[in-house]
């Protein structure tokens, strides 16, 4: 077996010096009952790296991957160029086959990345301070939840409704066992977002208020109004944005006055990957909220001889110290997709990230334009950024179906994400990138006058 | 005709002229290939780019106001300067690549490359979650074929394979337990945790909301199976156990623990991060277990990329499994893979589900490398990874007991990972002084002060992937800093002398947080 060094020869002259007559013996305190007697049933012997090789490719073969497709989806997830050098960096194996780094002396490669990631998330984001990451966006949209819980010492939440469904299911999941309270609406199919609805539901007893900007739809919701609000009565505004790259173009929530800012960060540098690893990014505009922060923090300092350097610190937060009085469980997080994050970043740099961000938008203008075009289809946005949502005037889940039968991945329906929702059921989210061409427009565009005929 | 080595050199002569190692100080910093590296801010601008992208062409925007007018403050690199930057960066960090990495409970086993070769196919890579269903097939099947095995190796009835690392499958898990209970009107409140469990573990059980009970430990490190059985009462939800322990021990007592939780009405969590040494020799299922993590970066050799992403499914029994999370996957009778979510939960029955953990379905692209990692060991490589990592660790633990106190030798074979304490250190020495004293030798330390039941603890997990001479190498290394800390060596306490840092002050860290870089200039 190719990942296995020992040879018999080692095995026995290590058993010898252990003084055991046999592997088995090793095992002794596993009960004679509970062992298995022979292999996993079912289960081949070891294959070689070709044969596997070939198993896992028909496997891949399977699937319409996103690049042989007119590729219009979106929904928290999005498709983006990825230099080809980001890849080559994490696959450095002293990056990507080391540990959390415990021992900063032999860590300092992961911890300057995690220190300049950090700065990176802080600055996009328009906050003070960023951490090391979390699992995804909506993981980390339940713990900022949580956290302004502890700092504020109220229970009360208020979702917008224009949060992506998952990451409010995120938070009722969660919400269940802590006993906060949940005000959630589902989103109405309008132009501008509700921002009046969402202010009468603030209260005195809110801990805060949720919202997704740019939103599910695709909409651009002005932020200040409701950190006013939000902030009149005590609350904190929890920002959540799951396409980071809109941030290039528009402005920061931290300058609108949001107190803790959420995100995925998957679309710089990460990849689709069917949903998952991705990239939690959490933020918070005010210092003073540095410590009711989740998950790991890396943090500047120098060594013996005054040299700088960096450290994982503030962990009196974290599970390892403070057991079960820790401001979360969380243990790894995605440290790799971090670095994948903050080095296409530094290839972009702000003048990158803003380019991107107006090609990206530039492209959008045209598809919402064409798309318009199709009998029987209407735009509902009046602002958005790479995304924005249309009517179909009939089951979107099926024409995507159908779109999907002539090879087009045309878009998210809404009735995906929100199954019971009648009144929703004919829209469909369209995500424009860099990576989508006029052609894909016009593919999409003649597809949909075809099957919405 | 080759020459033979006439020096006789290798690797561990002595030097003969300590003075000739020293030479003069560097304008740079550097010292050849230790190459210091300024910060991306301090060398980036933010006129600079590495990507090529068209000039905005000025048209009408559509951002309903709410352009950014603000500078960002992100600097930018060359594509060669990036390269360069991060491959410097890359060359201070220790990794398996690199060397044994000895830390206990964590399975640093080494990542096979042909993992990251199939997670990066563009059927794998490229495909978003919410495509059709229709045109992502292989995806599902590779998350169900995962997962029939997954359920395979440990004996259980289902798996809920979306939470994302170990921790958020514990979690995963415990709500699982909760929602059973609740399910059958039952308001249990305290979960029995063991003293020397994963931090995790307690932090879990009290976010669920539950009370966390220490459980006693005998003297030989395991689970005091009569203890537990006097607290056990209608009041106790769950008891969370480590198996094999974070002592290296089996809890030789595991079914009769579940049989007393059970008739208790209670549910027994094991924490699995410990799998790697059991995997093909026994399964928790048939051990009473209900519930149990598989972290997929430690025993299904994922790798752990500097701190995540992990992966944690969570196996469950036949009376947990309906209540798992959404979305799964289930294979009907006509063998076809269904992604089951909210929408269509009620066709496959899982109407109980507790909610939703995160976005999505999982960490696939680690689903992919674990899935190939069990095909390549095959039945016979996967018992022979257990049986080698426990091998592994006993030649360590009996190759060093003399001169390291092992608190649980005389218990008998350890499991996956040997434990020591510094009982025996000279006065005034510590762990952390042999942990970084092990940097100067080339190692990675292992985990210390965990488990926290052994004083100034050293738990090493060496695992299956590396030879007798790697072992025999490090045994020799750390055999020698052991002396050393015995003989009251003095140079310890400054260790490390030779890693590209020397002890880094956290304590000024703490006291004043530096969490982003602010340019002085602009201060």
């Amino acid at each position: 077996m190719r990942y296995l060094p020992l040879t018999d020869a080692d095995r026995s002259a290590m058993l010898e010096k252990i003084g055991a007559p046999d592997v088995d013996a090793l095992f002794v305190d596993v009960p004679e009952a509970a062992r298995l007697s022979g292999p996993i049933e079912g289960l081949p012997m070891h294959a070689s790296e070709m044969a596997v090789e070939k198993h896992m490719r028909r496997l891949s073969k399977k699937n319409l991957a996103a690049a042989d497709a007119a590729f219009f989806l979106g929904a928290g997830a999005y498709r983006h160029h990825v230099p080809a050098s980001v890849d080559h960096i994490i696959q450095r194996g002293e990056f990507l086959t080391a540990y959390t780094p415990y021992q900063p002396e032999i860590a300092q490669g992961t911890l300057q990345m995690l220190f300049e990631f950090q700065t990176q998330v802080a600055r996009l984001y328009g906050c003070a301070v960023a951490n090391a990451s979390m699992y995804d966006g909506s993981t980390a949209c339940w713990e900022a939840v949580a956290m302004a819980g502890r700092v504020t010492r109220k229970k009360r939440v208020v979702l917008s409704g224009a949060l992506h469904p998952h990451y409010s299911e995120v938070v009722k999941t969660m919400a269940k066992f802590t006993e906060d309270e949940i005000a959630h609406a589902r989103p109405a199919l309008q132009a501008q977002p509700d921002n009046d609805g969402l202010i009468a539901r603030i209260d005195d007893q809110t801990s805060c208020v949720v919202v997704q900007y740019p939103d599910i739809l695709g909409r651009l919701p002005d932020l200040q109004q409701i950190a006013d609000a939000a902030h009149e009565k005590g609350a904190l505004l929890i920002v959540v944005n799951t396409e980071p790259v809109a941030l290039g173009a528009i402005k920061s929530p931290g300058e609108q006055g949001a107190d803790i800012v959420v995100g995925e960060g998957q679309s710089i540098g990460v990849g689709l990957q069917f949903g998952g690893p991705y990239l939690g990014l959490f933020a918070v505009r005010d210092p003073k909220h540095v410590r009711q922060m989740p998950g790991r923090l890396c943090g500047e300092t120098v060594d013996a001889e005054g040299k700088r350097g960096f450290v994982l610190t503030l962990s009196t937060r974290e599970q390892h110290i403070r057991r079960e009085k820790a401001t979360s469980n969380i243990c790894t997080n995605s440290g790799l997709c971090a670095l994948a994050f903050s080095v296409h970043m530094t290839l972009l740099g702000e003048k990158g990230l803003r380019r991107l961000a107006m090609e990206n938008h530039r492209l959008a203008c045209h598809a919402a334009d064409r798309l318009a075009k199709v009998p029987g289809v209407s735009v509902l946005n009046d602002s958005f950024f790479n995304e924005f949502t249309v009517r179909l005037g009939q089951d979107a889940r099926k024409v995507v179906r159908k779109l999907a039968d002539r090879g087009i991945l045309g878009g998210v329906s809404l009735g995906r994400l929100y199954p019971d929702n009648e009144e929703l059921a004919d829209g469909l989210l369209v995500a424009v990138t860099e990576t989508t061409t006029e052609e894909d427009v016009e593919t999409l565009a003649s597809a949909l006058e075809e099957v919405l005929a | 005709m080759n020459a033979p080595n006439q020096s006789g050199w290798k690797p561990g002569t002595p030097v003969q002229d300590h003075n000739a190692m020293s030479g003069p100080d560097t304008v740079t910093g550097n010292r050849a290939l230790m190459l210091e590296e300024p910060l991306l801010f301090e060398i980036g601008h933010v006129e600079t780019t590495g990507v090529d992208l068209p000039e905005p062409s000025g048209a009408t925007t559509r951002l309903g106001g709410m352009e950014r007018a603000a500078a960002i403050g992100l600097p930018g690199l060359s594509e060669p300067e990036t390269v360069r930057h991060y491959t410097r960066l890359s060359r201070q960090n220790y990794a398996i690549d690199l060397g044994l990495f000895p830390l206990g409970s964590c399975t640093m086993k080494h990542n096979p490359r042909l993992n990251e070769k199939v997670a990066r196919m563009p059927g794998f890579a490229d495909v978003h979650p919410l495509q059709p269903v229709q045109t992502v097939p292989g995806a599902l099947e590779v998350i169900n074929e995962l997962a029939h095995w997954l359920i395979e190796l440990t004996g259980m009835h289902g798996v809920a394979m979306s939470p994302k690392a170990g921790a958020h499958g514990e979690l995963c898990g415990i709500l699982c337990i909760r929602a059973a209970l609740e399910a059958r009107g039952d308001a249990r409140k305290v979960v029995l945790v063991p003293e020397s469990a994963h931090g995790t573990n307690p932090a879990t059980a009290a976010f669920a909301g539950y009370e966390v009970e220490d459980i006693p430990a005998t003297p030989e490190g395991r689970v005091d199976l009569e203890a537990l059985k006097a607290r056990l009462g209608p009041d106790v939800a769950a008891v969370m156990i480590t198996n094999p322990n974070t002592c290296g021990l089996f809890e030789r007592d595991m079914k009769a623990i579940s049989d007393a939780v059970h008739a208790a009405g209670g549910f027994v969590y094991c924490d699995g991060a410990n799998f790697n040494a059991i995997v093909g020799k026994v399964r928790p299922g048939d051990l009473g277990v209900d519930a149990m993590h598989i972290n997929l970066h430690k025993t299904f050799s994922t790798p752990h990329g500097g701190g995540g992403p992990g992966s944690g499914p969570v196996v469950l029994s036949e009376a947990l499994s309906p209540f798992g999370p959404l979305p799964f996957t289930a294979r009907t009778t006509d063998g076809v893979v269904h992604l089951v979510e909210e929408e269509n939960a009620a066709d496959y029955g899982h109407v109980q589900a507790f909610g939703r953990m995160t976005a999505f379905h999982g960490q696939m692209g680690m689903f992919t490398r674990a899935l190939t990692y069990i095909l390549s060991h095959g039945a016979d490589g996967l018992k022979q990874v257990a049986e080698d990592a426990v091998l592994n660790a006993n030649y360590i633990l009996r190759s060093l007991e003399d001169v390291l106190d092992a608190p649980f030798g005389p218990s008998g074979p350890c499991m996956h990972e040997a434990l020591f304490s510094d009982d025996g250190f000279a006065e005034g020495l510590s762990t952390l002084d042999l942990a970084k004293a092990l940097i100067d030798e080339g190692y990675h330390p292992m985990t210390m002060y965990f488990p926290l039941v052994v004083h100034g603890a050293m738990l090493v997990e060496p695992t299956e992937t590396e030879s007798k001479a790697a072992l025999d190498q490090f045994i020799m290394a750390l055999r020698s800093v052991a002396e050393r800390a015995k003989a009251g060596d003095e140079t310890m306490k400054t260790a490390p002398h030779y890693a590209p840092r020397r002890r880094l002050d956290e304590t000024q860290a703490a006291r004043k947080p530096v969490l982003a870089w602010n340019d002085p200039n602009m201060a």
